[in-house]
């Protein structure tokens, strides 16, 4: 794969150690801008922990990680956030006793919310009402903004998690297993959301084990396997490559 | 004398109101288990009362007390703050030991064990707050204006983030909260506020040692924002109106005092069950007590 347009977010050779587990090992990988990229392996291959790295959740044990061309390995977590980074979770993490709208408010950076504010603004008096609603009715949730996140399904809370995501300044959108444990139906409503992302020129990089879904997505797939790069290509490429099957399947 | 025993009621409710109101800022909004909200209802009282004595004016003590522990309560934020739920409480508990052990030890400066007696009266501009009466309406004053500004911080949008941090801190980080800093300044103003209640304290009483400010105070107020529920300075005021209320009658009944003091034990355990069992947000709370 060559570089022939800007990479927006590149590792270089990140190992990160958790005892005597190498769950990254010089690991390296770039993601072009403008495209939908599928981060797949087998269990245990890295997957999200290069997610955490990124994110800076966690730090590296070596190596760079470079986004907008800054290094942010060494940045703590919010920064890297405000600098445009956004991400959902394996695991739904929304604010359970929260509304969806308090839950979308977070996201949003506005200086009201510092400390010295306190006494000139009230959590009532929602500014963002506007842009909340459309990213409501984007991801498709009909339920009132005013609902507490745990009375939601849980594939309705995978859906605010990801207006939650879409409400930030980002240039890069990372989403850990989008579909896990939601029905068919929404499964499908993800993949022409995350297809109008792409036209509106938003970078996406998703953990995905639904083969189908990633395949039919991506515009290039990068294959982990035991921390490190196993390939990188278009998905069709992918899918034919034995070195591929033997890391899911064993040779 | 009955008129005078109600009022020393009300005095000793409003200054616990404050603490447990800022409590629950602390715990039920930002979600940090601090067992450690005695200190610096302490490190309050005993500022505020040495201040005092050596000649500052009251409301300049009363202020830097509760600016000495809102600054400690800043400081504690930084060693702990990568702990959460048990581990955070016996950090935070662990802190008030070793301000009680100062308290103890620093004779020079607190007079150790033997305390501090001879506090006097607020005097505000001239206006001395001496009588009975008078200590209640201002302890009134300085509690409906702490519960004012408490919950004007909860309403404000800072207060959002403060749930956000209880609720799910990673999340918060990856969309951009600074999680650091807004514990640490959910601590401060629950600190600063502790250190309010320990100047009301002090001045009321008139006296203060090591043991005014030990474990068994924090037990009592965890009673009392249980009882109240999580997140709500409403249920921590009346939380409060009904811990140190409920187990007066006992005084009336003619029981010895050997029989009283643990009778109220009895009596805030059994409440304790009673709430977990049939109410476990408490009477007015909307977070479930280690929810997270």
């Amino acid at each position: 794969m060559e570089k022939d347009i800007a990479p927006i977010l590149e590792l270089q050779d990140v190992s990160k150690n958790f005892g005597g587990i190498k769950a990254l090992d010089k690991c390296s990988f770039y993601i072009k801008k403008g495209m939908i990229t599928g981060l797949i392996g087998p269990n245990g291959a890295g997957k999200t922990t290069a997610f955490n790295i990124i994110t800076g959740l966690l730090k590296v044990d070596e190596g760079k990680v470079l986004f907008l061309g800054k290094d942010i390995s060494r940045m703590p977590t919010y920064l890297v956030a405000r600098i445009g980074l956004a991400r959902t979770f394996q695991q739904v993490r929304l604010f359970d006793n929260l509304s969806i709208e308090e839950n979308l408010l977070v996201a949003i950076n506005h200086p009201g919310e510092k400390f010295h504010k306190c006494f000139f603004y009230t959590r009532k008096s929602n500014s963002f009402k506007k842009k909340i609603e459309e990213a409501l009715a984007f991801v498709g949730l009909n339920k009132s903004m005013t609902t507490i996140a745990s009375e939601l399904s849980y594939g309705q809370k995978r859906l605010v998690e990801l207006a939650r995501a879409l409400m930030m300044d980002y240039s890069l959108l990372l989403l850990d297993e989008p579909t896990a444990g939601v029905n068919p139906a929404v499964r499908e409503k993800l993949k022409s959301l995350l297809r109008k992302l792409k036209k509106q020129g938003k970078t996406i990089l998703l953990i995905e084990h639904d083969m189908d879904f990633v395949m039919s997505l991506s515009d290039e797939v990068i294959v982990l396997s035991s921390g490190t790069k196993l390939m990188a290509d278009k998905p069709e490429k992918v899918m034919k490559d034995k070195r591929v099957l033997e890391a899911y399947l064993g040779k | 004398m009955f008129e005078a025993y109600l009022i020393h009621l009300a005095i000793l409710i409003c200054i616990y109101a404050v603490l447990a109101i800022s409590l629950d800022l602390a715990m039920g909004y930002t979600g940090l288990m601090n067992m450690g909200h005695v200190a610096f209802f302490g490190i309050g009282a005993y500022t505020s009362a040495l201040l005092n004595m050596a000649g500052v004016p009251f409301i300049v003590s009363m202020l830097a007390g509760a600016l000495l522990a809102g600054i400690f309560g800043f400081i504690l934020s930084w060693p702990t703050s990568r702990l959460r739920g048990d581990y955070l409480a016996l950090a935070t508990l662990g802190f008030s030991f070793i301000i009680e052990s100062f308290m103890k030890n620093w004779t020079s400066l607190t007079r150790g064990p033997l305390g501090i007696p001879g506090i006097p009266r607020p005097n505000i501009f001239g206006l001395v707050i001496s009588s009975q009466l008078s200590y209640m309406i201002f302890s009134l004053i300085v509690m409906v204006v702490c519960f004012f500004i408490i919950t004007r911080i909860e309403k404000s949008p800072f207060g959002r983030l403060l749930e956000a941090v209880r609720d799910d801190e990673v999340a918060a980080k990856t969309l951009g909260e600074n999680v650091r800093h807004i514990k640490s300044m959910g601590l401060l103003v629950s600190a600063f506020f502790a250190g309010i209640a320990g100047s009301l304290y002090a001045h009321y009483i008139s006296f203060i040692d090591p043991t005014t400010f030990s474990i068994l105070e924090v037990i009592l107020l965890f009673s009392i924002i249980i009882v109240g529920g999580l997140g709500s300075s409403k249920g921590a005021l009346i939380g409060t109106i009904i811990i140190l209320l409920i187990p007066e009658p006992l005084r009336f009944i003619g029981f010895p005092s050997s029989i009283v003091g643990p009778a109220r034990q009895i009596i805030y355990a059994l409440l304790l069950l009673l709430i977990i069992y049939f109410k476990p947000k408490g009477l007015f709370g909307r977070v479930k007590l280690g929810e997270n």
